[in-house]
């Protein structure tokens, strides 16, 4: 909302503070200053002039000559504004003036006449575009006829005036409106503010006798008045009005509607005036709309209805969606002469439904919507009345026609001073709490400390202890409020073990070579439902969808992390960086069978992608692409953090490579996987040959089980033997080296593979393994004959199971 | 014999003296000192001399033996050095080449942001606690005193599955469950990390996706002064001590009353600059202490029981701490922002 503070000005004192200490203050006691708009450049040397002849220039087609008395002088001008005529009141930047922008004004020839000076558009001097008046838009700004000459343009049109846009919190609806930051401002500098009751004449002729107000839901409509007023004439607003609705941001348009919505700014009772004639009935009748009855509304749209909007009718037809917009049918208009003036209170939800369902959200419907000061609604029509009588000569009939059912309950709280201290921490004192109610203008009694305070009914959002609590400090002064430190609990904080294991696990895959992203959980619906890990496969039926997603890209929830993780490759790989290595760790969603009440089952997982080189060869080394095995190696060695041992199990994964793949397999239950993209895939999405691996988080977690033991250094040597074993091509490593170290327990210690061969010397389908074999005995010394025993077993096992032998 | 003796001496040490390599070194030990050299034939041939000279003679001999191996030994030192000294000479290599490569990773900066903020907390005695990210209205909203219809709802856009099931927007719903979970009876201290989700276009100040730290302390006797002293704490911890801050009221539904916290900027020292809006405070947090709706909600008698919430955005502190212009950078992982920030 934007404050004026030449307006605010007129109703309380605010001399002695700059405009960066007064909003200090407010944003301090409650309501943030998100702005200040000063006027930075004011133009200088700008004056009412009068016109005493405007004549065509004798060279130049869209140029006209003026003589303009400024009232020390009379200057010759040539003026190029469509709408410049003899006779008007203008601004008038005399030789010498600067306007916004250090636009020096200085005497010139215009195609050999002479011109000392500039007439002036409001945009010319610094006025925004948009709250320029419709008439001014393409031209010169006109003043009033009674203006004086040669006063100061600037004063008059209100161009020193400072703004403040403040952000008003929801709860504080309160504020939206002059006379509420007349309150809040009062209370907060400590000084006085009161609201005066408007007064007009009123005709004899009683309001009620004339028209009937009739309400049909009072829960949607507790309070409908309207006044009778008549003989309006609809003519532009005086200067003042139409400066202070421009400092608002609202744009002026005439006298009546500039009315309605100066009283909406300065009460914040939103009103609406009816054409009397074009309303056609001596019946207002409130009600909830038809299924699929029609209203054009003030901005030219026809509005289709349906039973839960509510409307104002003349008892046949709706004219106005309550508290949202008016209709068209009687909009004031040029030849206006009657109104009917409506000063109402409509409920808050039913306000913001009809907002909602078409798309308007005004000044007030936004009012509505936040609350309205129930003993502020006629009072609102009253002061909409003064102005009437005194800016459009209306004649006012004698009260209202109204229907209320407004509860006007007052709320009354209590507050102990010790209550408030024990809460606040403060050591606030009987007479410190009285100050505080005094500067709020609350009333109260008190005996011994205890409050009952009498809130305001313009005060309606509060009705708590609570609420009391957080008026009282903040007019106190949250600096007033000491630090201290809570005495309660002396509670050790930590980590827990599945969150130091999370961080551990982290900290191991960014030694191991992979940065850290974070992707987003929403994709779209492709990338959701592609490279589902094995073990989730048969949970899952299909990626949760929002309901309103913003966009296709993010409207389903994931499954895998790999697609947002390969996105973030793509997207680095076309940037250049060629050597990728990165890894998240984050949650995918499993959704449910009954999908539509039970969050889905969220599982946490690691996934990583490397491609590119691996060991880069900048002099010295050998390069090395990223292959399977580089991955394959983190993840073995993360097993090994976790005190695991992983198997691994071709498998077939959709989006990878069928050949490149292997399940994760840990205690027999599949925890993920591993592998090359699907060539398909990396062409797709301009990948290179990329490896990755997604891990089951929640899984390992599970599994894990810290070491407790120490197991002893063994001190006894070691015998090693290597063995190259000739087997069929098919004949996978695993298999065998399975086979050897349950063959070979419990001397066995490690088998480790350290050459595969193909090729010569080789029949056409065999392969050769080596294996390098570690025997140990914790308790003694290994003999000879032991590892011969050993290591014959072994031979005969895998010739047997796997029908090798040893290449000679 | 001890004439021959002295004479072989002589010869023995000057040929120590003159050898300019070991191989000549070893020679010359293999000619003295040998089974086969003249030492040993003296003593060889002692059995010839009278009983009473054969010790004088033997004592000599091994004399000289051993005069002459310290004087091999000692050569051999020497010339070995100057080896050495000769070897390193040419081992010579270019210490301006680079390094081989390492791969190394790090994590991303919210993570790091997180971390401090978590490891500040803990050490104030704090828990770390988690939830699911999609959540039910219930626990996302109206266990936070948020019914159905409040307008507060509107103050963030949601992402809803259904219904009952939206993408949380807060990690409050975390509170909620603890506090629920506690029955009403112990105390919780806890801060809350996560990701939140809101129904935003992606621009350089909205993601739709963002990261969120709240904290909660419920107690008997918490007051609003503790939440200052807290909040001074973590202020002074994580911006530094010299930045001062400020407490002003706002509004949040699950607090009364509400405070937003501001640290003076850092870039004018509370001048006023366009860092800050011209303001010379930067927003960091809200915070409040909790509404009474709240803890009755979760079982904890309002009278008895009071506390604290507060929560703040990593990315922003990201943001200001490193002067990052826009929140898409976070997401979209650009190699080249990642590793800027593998130290933070
Ligand atoms: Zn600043």
């Amino acid at each position: 909302m934007l404050i004026s503070l030449n307006w605010l000005k007129e109703l309380v004192d605010i001399s002695g503070y700059t405009t960066e200490e007064l909003s200090e203050i407010i944003t301090k006691t409650g309501i943030e200053v998100d702005g200040i708009s000063e006027p930075e450049e004011l133009p200088q040397g700008v004056v009412v002039g009068n016109i005493i002849s405007c004549e065509q220039h004798p060279d130049a087609d869209k140029l006209s000559l003026c003589q303009v008395d400024t009232g020390e002088e009379t200057l010759q001008i040539a003026c190029g504004a469509p709408n410049v005529k003899a006779g008007q009141k203008v601004a008038v930047a005399k030789p010498g003036a600067v306007l916004p922008g250090n636009f020096k004004i200085k005497k010139t020839k215009l195609r050999g006449e002479e011109s000392n000076g500039m007439i002036c558009s409001l945009q010319e001097l610094g006025v925004n575009e948009e709250d320029v008046p419709e008439a001014f838009k393409d031209g010169i700004f006109v003043f009033p006829e009674d203006t004086e000459t040669g006063e100061d343009a600037v004063k008059l049109l209100n161009l020193d005036d400072s703004v403040l846009e403040l952000d008003v919190t929801p709860n504080r609806a309160d504020v939206l409106s002059m006379v509420g930051m007349a309150y809040e401002t009062a209370a907060a500098l400590a000084r006085n503010y009161t609201l005066e009751r408007p007064s007009y004449e009123e005709a004899k002729d009683k309001a009620d006798s004339d028209v009937a107000v009739k309400i049909v839901d009072k829960e949607a409509n507790p309070y409908y008045g309207a006044f009778v007023v008549q003989d309006v004439e609809v003519k532009e607003s005086p200067l003042w009005l139409k400066n202070r609705l421009m400092a608002a941001g609202t744009r002026p348009v005439n006298n009546v509607v500039d009315i309605t919505n100066y009283v909406l700014l300065e009460y914040g009772q939103p009103l609406h005036a009816f054409d009397r004639d074009r309303f056609n009935s001596n019946v207002i009748v409130t009600r909830y709309a038809e299924e699929g009855e029609i209203l054009e509304t003030l901005d030219g749209k026809l509005r289709t209805l349906s039973p839960h909007h509510l409307v104002i009718t003349n008892g046949e037809k709706a004219h106005a969606l309550a508290g949202v917009m008016g209709g068209k049918e009687s909009e004031v208009h040029e030849g206006t002469t009657d109104l009917l003036l409506e000063a109402a209170y409509f409920d808050p939800q039913v306000v913001r439904r009809s907002a909602n369902d078409h798309e308007l959200r005004s000044e007030s419907s936004v009012r509505f919507e936040k609350g309205l000061d129930v003993n502020r609604v006629a009072q609102a029509g009253e002061r909409a009345c003064e102005l009437l009588q005194k800016y459009a000569g209306a004649t006012i009939l004698k009260g209202t026609a109204e229907e209320d059912h407004l509860n006007r309950k007052e709320t009354v709280i209590r507050m102990e001073t010790s209550r408030l201290n024990d809460r606040l921490g403060t050591k606030m004192e009987v007479q410190d709490v009285k100050n505080v109610l005094r500067r709020l203008q609350f009333e109260y009694e008190e005996k011994k400390g205890v409050f009952d305070v009498q809130v305001p009914s313009r005060r309606f959002d509060i009705s708590i202890f609570e609420d009391m609590l957080e008026e009282t400090a903040r007019i106190y002064g949250y600096d007033h409020i000491p630090y201290t430190l809570p005495e309660g609990s002396g509670q050790a904080g930590g980590l827990t073990e599945e969150q130091r294991l999370k961080r551990n696990v982290k900290t191991f895959l960014e030694g191991a070579g992979l940065s850290e992203t974070i992707t987003y959980s929403l994709t779209d619906k492709e990338s959701a439902e592609e490279m589902i890990s094995p073990e989730l496969k048969d949970e899952q039926h299909g990626a949760v969808r929002l309901a309103m997603p913003m966009s296709e890209d993010h409207s389903h929830l994931r499954l895998s992390i790999l697609p947002e993780l390969l996105r973030t490759h793509s997207y680095n790989t076309a940037r250049q960086q060629q050597n990728l290595a990165y890894y998240e760790l984050g949650k995918v969603f499993i959704s449910r069978e009954d999908e539509h009440v039970q969050q889905p089952k969220e599982v946490l997982r690691a996934a990583g992608a490397v491609s590119g080189e691996w060991v880069t060869n900048p002099w010295q080394q050998e390069k090395k692409e990223a292959d399977f095995f580089v991955v394959k190696g983190i993840v073995e060695e993360l097993a090994g953090r976790l005190g695991l041992s992983f198997t691994y199990v071709k498998g077939d994964v959709q989006g990878m490579h069928p050949g490149r793949t292997a399940l994760v397999v840990c205690n027999g239950k599949t925890i993920g996987f591993m592998g090359q993209v699907h060539p398909r895939y990396q062409k797709k999405h301009d990948l290179k040959e990329t490896y990755v691996f997604d891990l089951n988080m929640d899984l390992l977690l599970n599994l894990y089980e810290k070491e407790e033991t120490f197991v002893k250094i063994p001190k006894y040597p070691s015998v090693s033997r290597d063995i190259a074993l000739v087997v069929g091509e098919k004949t996978s490593a695993g298999e065998i080296e399975e086979t050897i170290v349950t063959t070979g327990a419990p001397l066995i210690k490690q088998v480790r593979v350290f050459d595969v061969y193909q090729g010569e010397h080789l029949a056409p389908g065999e392969k050769s393994i080596a294996f390098r074999l570690l025997y140990q005995n914790p308790e003694r010394t290994l003999k000879d004959k032991e590892v011969e025993e050993a290591h014959g077993a072994i031979l005969e096992a895998v010739a047997a199971k796997h029908n090798a032998r040893l290449r000679q | 014999m001890k004439e021959r003796l002295q004479e072989l001496e002589q010869e023995a040490l000057l040929k120590v003296e003159q050898a300019e390599t070991i191989e000549e070194l070893k020679s010359v030990r293999v000619e003295y000192l040998g089974k086969k050299g003249p030492i040993t034939e003296v003593l060889r041939g002692m059995g010839k001399l009278p009983k009473e000279e054969r010790p004088v003679i033997g004592q000599l001999a091994n004399e000289v033996r051993e005069r002459i191996a310290d004087a091999i030994e000692e050569k051999q030192s020497r010339l070995e050095d100057e080896a050495l000294e000769e070897q390193l000479k040419n081992e010579d290599i270019d210490v301006t080449l680079p390094g081989r490569p390492i791969q190394v990773g790090g994590p991303h900066l919210l993570t790091s942001i997180i971390e401090e903020i978590e490891d500040l907390f803990i050490g104030m005695g704090f828990e770390i606690k988690e939830g699911p990210e999609v959540e039910t209205d219930y626990y996302n909203f109206e266990a936070l005193n948020l019914p159905k219809g409040h307008p507060a709802r509107d103050m963030q856009d949601t992402f809803y599955i259904t219904e009952e099931l939206l993408m949380r927007t807060h990690t409050s719903p975390v509170q909620a469950r603890t506090m629920n979970a506690k029955n009403g009876k112990e105390p919780v201290k806890m801060i809350c990390p996560g990701k939140v989700y809101r129904r935003d276009n992606d621009d350089a100040t909205h993601s739709h996706q963002f990261t969120q730290i709240e904290g909660l302390l419920v107690d008997e006797n918490v007051r609003m002064s503790d939440l200052k002293g807290v909040l001074q704490e973590f202020a002074a911890k994580m911006f530094g001590k010299e930045r001062m801050i400020r407490l002003r009221p706002s509004f949040f539904p699950f607090t009364e009353p509400s405070v937003e916290m501001d640290i003076s900027c850092k870039v004018c020292g509370g001048e006023g600059c366009s860092v800050c809006k011209g303001t010379g405070w930067i927003e960091i947090l809200g915070a409040g202490m909790v509404h009474p709706n709240v803890l009755e909600m979760a079982g904890y008698d309002s009278e008895k029981y009071s506390g604290f919430a507060f929560g703040m955005g990593p990315e922003r502190i990201a943001m200001l701490k490193h002067g990052i212009d826009d929140i898409r950078h976070f997401y979209t992982n650009d190699v080249r922002f990642l590793k800027q920030y593998h130290n933070a």
